[in-house]
């Protein structure tokens, strides 16, 4: 699949903004009861929530109709992670605004507010997830996987130190079993050039003439295969940046001198990592449309 | 609405011969002239001197099938939407643009609705949807919708332009529900068969296999490896001698006298 800068943007920004919102909401911060504290704490949820969301409807073709894709919440992910986004910055920016500005933190409010976020992340990872099209998407362990690294940025943001540390190791633990059997998923999924045709009752079908020589929507969005071959370094480097090293400086933060300098290197490298991972994400993920093109090993 | 329909009582879609399509494209001109220059909104192409993209409907491919001890054959394939009765492109759709006729089970976009997400396009097995690169909207096969209600055509061109312009007559357009319709019995007569079935969609569209050519006539491999053999006319005397029978067996014999 083709890594939309806006898609990567998007999922990275908002499962950290949302991420912190569940930290927020359900522990506020550090026993802050107004003020200053929850102000920034919460401006900054919301704006990387709110950037997230602004890079997503960058990958629209017609984004002045964007509205409408709050009305099929009954059936499609996307519309519901619409409605439970924008929700959620609503109840999340009123618990905000009392937290801040009131006398003492809201806990159900806030506890709502972190439900509704989870489940925003939730939402975005089943966008993916359900694609049985693409069968490295198509598992548990996407939703998973989602659903960790918005936790463990959260609490990363939020100084949770050693919660974050340990949410990062499992992350990573999520992240290896998504790469491992992501990469069987296509040949177990029982979709071939075969089964794409119908000719593999006959034999062994390959293409022998392309239906047109130039690139078409289908060619450059689904089947990208550009940047592959640096997958494996691109997994180290995800891996290292995005789960391990910010893992080992979380657990042992109160052993480092510039505390909070060093927290904050660490969580531009996790994000830095975590983008790479979503860049191959979606350039590792290959589409069954590819078998009609018979280009999938390239 | 986004959301299926019930089980349509009419299932309007295509049966394509893979036997008798002869890979001209024929399908796809007139699919593209149709969509571009019908009753609908275009169906734009971009940059048409520089690098092209532009936005079909319809696409055909050509395979060779590898066979053990046969020779290879080619299969023309035209691709395009099957409008599945369990279509994914319909329920991922956050708009409820894309939509699948209750009263036919067509599969259609509402293109003043779309917002260009493209997730119906990634939901489809089979490459079916192509975004539109002026419209900023997604475009399908609409089974030519606008042709085949139409009474201001004459009869005999209310079918999809496809399948109007096939001069192999290797589309069919019919109800798939009624197994009394002759694209039904077309295809059970002849082992219509599903795409990709282990995706779940359940299509409509059916295709028929190519049929086994070379089997009943003669054998090309066997021919070149063992001609005597191969010859069901041949004599088993002649091919007992190794030598071949008849006017072949005369012209063996004259050039074995030439020496």
């Amino acid at each position: 699949m083709h890594p939309a800068p806006s898609l990567i943007v998007f999922t990275t920004l908002s499962g950290l903004g949302f991420g912190l919102m569940v930290f927020l909401g359900l522990f506020g911060a550090h026993g802050a009861e107004a003020g200053s504290v929850p102000m920034i704490y919460s401006a900054l949820a919301l704006a990387l929530a709110g950037i997230g969301l602004m890079a997503s409807a960058a990958h629209l073709k017609r984004p002045e109709r964007a509205w409408r894709a709050f009305s099929q919440w009954r059936s499609s992910w996307l519309s519901r992670e619409g409605v439970l986004a924008v929700t959620t910055l609503v109840v999340f920016a009123l618990y905000a605004a009392l937290w801040s500005f009131g006398a003492g933190r809201p806990a159900g409010l806030g506890a709502l507010a972190a439900l509704l976020a989870l489940a925003t992340v939730g939402c975005t990872a089943m966008i993916y997830a359900q694609l049985r099209t693409v069968p490295r998407w198509a598992h548990w362990s996407t939703p998973a996987l989602f659903v960790a690294l918005a936790l463990a940025g959260g609490a990363m943001l939020a100084g949770e130190t050693e919660t974050a540390g340990v949410l990062l190791l499992i992350g990573f633990a999520l992240q290896v079993l998504h790469w491992r059997r992501g990469d069987g998923a296509f040949a177990a999924s029982g979709s071939d050039i075969g089964t794409a045709t119908g000719l593999g009752a006959f034999g062994a079908p390959r293409q022998f003439e392309a239906p047109h020589t130039g690139a078409s929507y289908l060619t450059q969005e689904m089947i990208h295969v550009v940047g592959r071959r640096r997958s494996a370094a691109l997994r180290r480097v995800a891996a290292a940046l995005g789960y391990l090293v910010p893992a080992l400086v979380f657990l042992t933060l109160e052993a480092w001198p510039l505390k909070h300098t060093v927290a904050g290197l660490a969580v531009l490298l996790h994000v830095a990592g975590v983008m790479a991972s979503r860049w191959l994400f979606f350039a590792e993920a290959e589409h069954v449309v590819g078998l009609y093109y018979d280009r999938r090993a390239a | 609405m986004t959301s299926l329909p019930a089980e349509p009582a009419v299932k309007l879609g295509l049966v394509i011969d893979l036997d008798t399509c002869v890979g001209c494209r024929a399908c796809v001109v007139s699919c593209k002239e149709w969509n571009t220059g019908g009753q609908g909104a275009p169906l734009s192409d971009a940059d048409a001197y520089g690098d092209p993209v532009g936005a079909f409907l319809n696409r055909v491919h050509s395979y060779e099938v590898a066979r053990e001890d046969k020779a290879p054959f080619l299969a023309h394939f035209p691709r395009s939407c099957l409008h599945c009765d369990d279509a994914p492109c319909v329920t991922v759709c956050p708009t409820g643009a894309s939509y699948k006729r209750a009263e036919d089970g067509i599969v259609l976009v509402n293109e003043d609705h779309c917002m260009g997400c493209g997730l119906c396009a990634w939901a489809c097995p089979y490459g079916a949807r192509e975004m539109d690169p002026v419209a900023g909207v997604m475009k399908k096969c609409t089974l030519c919708v606008d042709r085949v209600y139409n009474e201001t055509l004459a009869e005999e061109d209310r079918v999809p332009a496809c399948v109007r312009a096939c001069p192999a007559g290797a589309r069919h357009f019919g109800d798939l529900n009624d197994p009394g319709s002759d694209v039904s019995r077309l295809s059970a007569a002849r082992g219509g068969m599903e795409l990709m079935p282990e995706q779940g969609t359940r299509p409509v569209n059916r295709y028929l296999p190519p049929r086994a050519k070379d089997e009943a006539v003669f054998d090309l491999v066997a021919l070149a490896a063992a001609p005597e053999t191969a010859d069901p006319a041949a004599g088993s005397s002649a091919a007992s001698s190794g030598a071949p029978a008849g006017a072949l067996g005369w012209l063996d014999a004259a050039l074995a006298k030439l020496g």
